[in-house]
């Protein structure tokens, strides 16, 4: 229980990076591919947030009443998840328009019947 | 078959990470330079939200290279889909008048939220790329809302070229004027929990807001248009 409770955004975010990795490894429909893309890119950022996150703390913003600052946590990797969360998107709309392209040469999205992508 | 080696291949990754992530505890400060923002950033700065400061003056250069990539990615997206045959104006069916004047009564009302959302980067949650992403999810309302209605693609690479050219512009003149490093600051800081404080934070904050929202709102422009 100790380790559950000391390891468990570790555990959670590791979970949505691996079944991410499993959608783009196992699945042939391309959206499906584009969707596990997504999956792991929330995974990653939970995982940089949680490596910031210090017990009992709260948001690194200054407050008239002025808490503590021993009680905030570590805001460099909330800056970088920040700007990767706004990347991801952009990403996945360049990916989806790769995957609308395909569909307009080949006509199919399933990568089986694409010789160029099976493997 | 396939799927046996996939699977053999992430519990391979699985363990390793595994055996990595057990000498890192969780849940204790880790970097001291966080712990220098913290303490130093407030009066450095003159921002009171740490991650603000940290993301446009401590770490600005590297912001400029991740809205680069942003850009980078929409000019893709907008080469990747430049389509070679002649669009035919279809006839777009359109919307009921509940869902159209719906839609036009929230739009200003979700840009003003942004735009809030925006100048008041440094002093609460939120900033440019936020408050961008609200205002691109504005202009989907009116995309899906209001059929047929739309900005166009000059506008919004007019807006995000200005954005970035502010941005640019606000750190070479930080080089010359201000100090001896990129995006160093040159204007007063101000009170502290102000609005107009924290010297050039709050300009380049609007920049990237004008950049953030006009890039989004051409990307879903541009999706839309090819479903259509």
């Amino acid at each position: 229980m100790n380790f559950l409770n000391s390891y468990i955004y570790y555990i959670g975010a590791f979970g949505l990076i691996f079944i991410g990795l499993y959608i783009i490894l196992i699945k042939r429909n391309l959206i499906k591919v584009i969707i596990g893309l997504s999956i792991l890119d929330t995974g990653i950022n939970l995982f940089l947030i949680a490596i910031g996150y210090i017990k009992g703390g709260t948001a690194p913003i200054f407050e008239k009443s002025g808490i503590k600052i021993g009680r905030m946590v570590d805001p460099v990797p909330q800056a970088l998840v920040l700007t990767a969360i706004v990347i991801g998107v952009a990403v996945l709309a360049l990916a989806l328009s790769l995957a609308i392209r395909l569909y307009h040469h080949y006509g199919t999205l399933n990568l089986r019947k694409i010789r160029e992508q099976k493997w | 078959m396939r799927r046996v080696i996939s699977v053999i291949l992430l519990l391979i990754v699985a363990l390793g990470i595994t055996l990595c992530l057990l000498h890192i505890p969780f849940g204790v400060p880790k970097t001291k330079v966080g712990e220098h923002y913290l303490q130093k950033g407030k009066q450095e700065t003159g921002a009171t939200n740490i991650v603000t400061s940290v993301v446009v003056n401590y770490r600005g250069f590297d912001t400029l290279g991740e809205v680069t990539v942003l850009f980078v990615s929409a000019i893709g997206l907008s080469a990747v889909l430049a389509s070679r045959r002649k669009k035919t104006a279809k006839e777009v069916e359109p919307a009921s008048l509940v869902l159209f004047s719906g839609c036009r009564f929230l739009f200003p009302l979700i840009l003003f939220l942004g735009a809030y959302i925006i100048v008041h980067g440094h002093l609460t949650p939120g900033g440019g790329f936020q408050g961008g992403a609200v205002i691109a999810s504005a202009f989907l309302l009116i995309y899906l809302g209001c059929r047929g209605r739309g900005v166009s693609e000059t506008k919004t690479k007019v807006t995000e070229s200005l954005g970035g050219l502010v941005f640019v512009i606000v750190g070479l003149t930080g080089l010359a004027v201000g100090g001896h490093y990129f995006l160093s600051n040159f204007l007063p800081k101000g009170t502290l929990f102000s609005l107009f404080s924290a010297g050039i934070i709050p300009i380049i904050y609007i920049a990237i807001g004008f950049k953030v929202g006009s890039e989004l709102a051409g990307i879903i422009g541009k999706l839309i248009e090819e479903s259509e």
